[in-house]
């Protein structure tokens, strides 16, 4: 029916193991094949050690993997180093503390992250024309901070972090946004307004987005395409109107009858 | 007393371009570099086989700000290719260039072993400007030259450190030492990062022994000991003095002045009597009592802000 697209993500076989060769070896990523159509937006769910965020820094490239290719609309990536990578990649963690130079101003963070993927030359790296377009930018977030473009960022809540990390993740438009649990460190209404800003930011630029949660209900709500994963494999992939349609229930059901075990998880359950 | 002042601003200034080039490992990186102790010799030792050899004293500083480069840089690659602790990797450039200083300075005494070398009645930096038209028409004698060529040279190294931190490359060296997880996922090369810091103060801190080694007249293999922390004291001195500053260019002009002050004591202390060996204990202590207080201010200002900086 639809014309066939390079797919924004591509991942064949992916493997990946920690301490190999040891007693300690520990198989996190078993195979994983997964394809994204520019403008999917994934979720992630899955139990802890299920390989979540082993597959988000697979991708980013934070190591090299075992096995597998890994390409971005169709370049090759696998061998590629992580800041090479970052040229395609918009990131964002779960500590509010990762994404942020926290001794340095907002307005230097944004400068930084405007130039992702360019080679960083001895010309002034803040200009003040650049100032004005960040100022329009974060009025758009709605925290006031562009009014508090010098303030440093070690100064702000973990909220106001998390927002200024996802518009600097989306500055340089990325081929494919990475979102690591981004939201679990906040409180429950500043967790609500950054995955409100995230769908928006995603709408308007036309993001392709994996989004890695621990919360079912978002997991739902968030989206057009939900991945369940569970010992290192993908065990359910549930996309457009049948997502529309899923329900924690749903969720919790077809997870016992994939994996053959109950998903025993306090945090996904209530969270 | 006037001439101890003198003097002791004179060397408080050659010695604000080490703790300035401290200030780029220690404070921008947050690397506690040891290649600092052997670099200040390199650039000393550079310096006298280049005066030996009749250089333009000029030149020969700026051959010693790229001989220290180096091997800042080779400390960066031994740590960031190598994968070996910041710390380890400095001391092994350091000891390297124990044996390397020794090999510069017999190149000129062309006698192996060669530890020291004298520069008197040799041409230098402060001479040549003493003896030329514009030395001249001011009338300046060596001791003055060389008051104002330390002048120049602070000034003139923190106007360029200001512009460089402000540039696309230098704003990324300064977010390396800051967060080096967010860099490489904004497409920072952090590897290059630090080697481009470390090449970069430890350049500085050779253009501190080359005009070190033209102000007291000789090059010692052994005189960088302990220089990483008298560099230290001078950073802790100045940041004391300007507390409050934000200003990068303030913060950078606030070194040069701790460091002025730092020698002007030592020069007192050594004046009412202190034998000069025991300087290197007292400044060790200075350092420690100085650290030991911006670790209990910052826990008294955590406790008053309560709440003021939690993770939410």
């Amino acid at each position: 029916m639809s014309e066939p697209l390079t797919p924004m993500l591509s991942l064949k076989g992916i493997q990946k193991s920690f301490h190999r060769g040891t007693v300690n070896q520990k198989d996190v990523l078993k195979g994983i094949d997964l394809d994204l159509a520019p403008g999917d937006f994934v979720t992630i769910i899955g139990g802890n050690g299920a390989g979540k965020s082993t597959m988000l820094n697979a991708i980013a490239g934070v190591w090299k993997v075992d096995g597998g290719t890994i390409s971005v609309d169709g370049v090759d990536v696998t061998a590629t180093s992580e800041h090479k990578r970052a040229k395609y990649l918009g990131r964002v963690f779960q500590d509010p503390n990762m994404g942020t130079a926290s001794n340095m101003q907002i307005d230097e963070n944004l400068a930084l992250a405007a130039r992702r993927g360019k080679l960083r030359t001895l010309k002034w790296g803040l200009t003040s024309g650049e100032r004005a377009s960040y100022r329009e930018q974060l009025k758009m977030l709605d925290l006031g901070l562009e009014d508090r473009m010098s303030t440093k960022v070690g100064l702000l809540s973990g909220g106001q972090r998390q927002a200024l990390t996802l518009l600097m993740a989306t500055l340089q438009r990325p081929k494919l946004l990475l979102l690591d649990e981004h939201t679990a460190a906040l409180d429950p209404k500043t967790a609500a307004k950054v995955l409100s800003l995230t769908d928006q930011l995603i709408e308007e630029n036309h993001l392709t987005a994996l989004m890695v949660t621990h919360n079912m209900r978002d997991a739902i709500a968030h989206g057009n395409r939900l991945i369940m994963m569970h010992d290192g494999h993908i065990i359910l992939d549930i996309a457009g109107e049948e997502k529309k349609k899923l329900t924690v229930e749903i969720l919790l059901e077809k997870f016992s009858q994939t994996s053959g075990s109950e998903f025993v998880n306090d945090r996904a359950l209530l969270g | 007393m006037v001439d101890i002042l003198l003097s002791g601003t004179t060397q408080g200034l050659i010695w604000a371009i080490l703790a300035l080039g401290v200030y780029v490992s220690y404070r921008v990186l947050d690397i506690a570099d040891l290649t600092c102790e052997g670099c200040i010799t390199l650039g000393a030792s550079v310096t006298a086989l280049l005066l030996w050899k009749e250089v333009n004293p000029w030149l020969a500083v700026l051959i010693a700000f790229l001989a220290g480069c180096i091997a800042g840089g080779i400390t960066g690659v031994l740590h960031t290719k190598m994968k070996i602790p910041p710390i380890l990797a400095g001391i092994l450039t350091m000891i390297s260039l124990y044996s390397i200083n020794i090999h510069i300075m017999s190149i000129a005494t062309e006698k192996q072993g060669t530890a020291n070398l004298s520069l008197l009645r040799i041409d230098n930096l402060y001479t040549d400007f003493s003896s030329s038209k514009l030395g001249e028409l001011l009338n300046m004698g060596k001791t003055n030259a060389a008051l104002l060529i330390g002048v120049i040279f602070c000034v003139g190294i923190i106007a360029i450190l200001y512009w460089f931190f402000g540039t696309e490359l230098g704003s990324s060296i300064r977010a390396t030492g800051n967060n080096e997880k967010m860099c490489r996922a904004q497409g920072i090369d952090t590897d290059l990062t630090k080697i481009i810091g470390l090449a970069l103060s430890n350049g500085l801190i050779a253009v501190s022994g080359a005009l070190l080694s033209q102000y007291q007249g000789y090059s010692d293999v052994n005189m960088g000991v302990g220089s990483i922390v008298i560099g230290l004291a001078s950073i802790i001195i100045g940041e004391a003095i300007f507390a409050r500053t934000k200003r990068f260019a303030i913060m950078l002009i606030g070194i040069v002045v701790g460091s002025v002050i730092y020698r002007l004591v030592v020069s007192l202390v050594i004046f009412s009597g202190m034998p000069s060996t025991d300087l290197k204990v007292m400044t060790a202590v200075v350092v420690i009592v100085a650290l030991c207080l911006t670790s209990f201010a910052s826990k008294v200002r955590a406790k008053s802000a309560k709440g003021g900086k939690g993770n939410v």
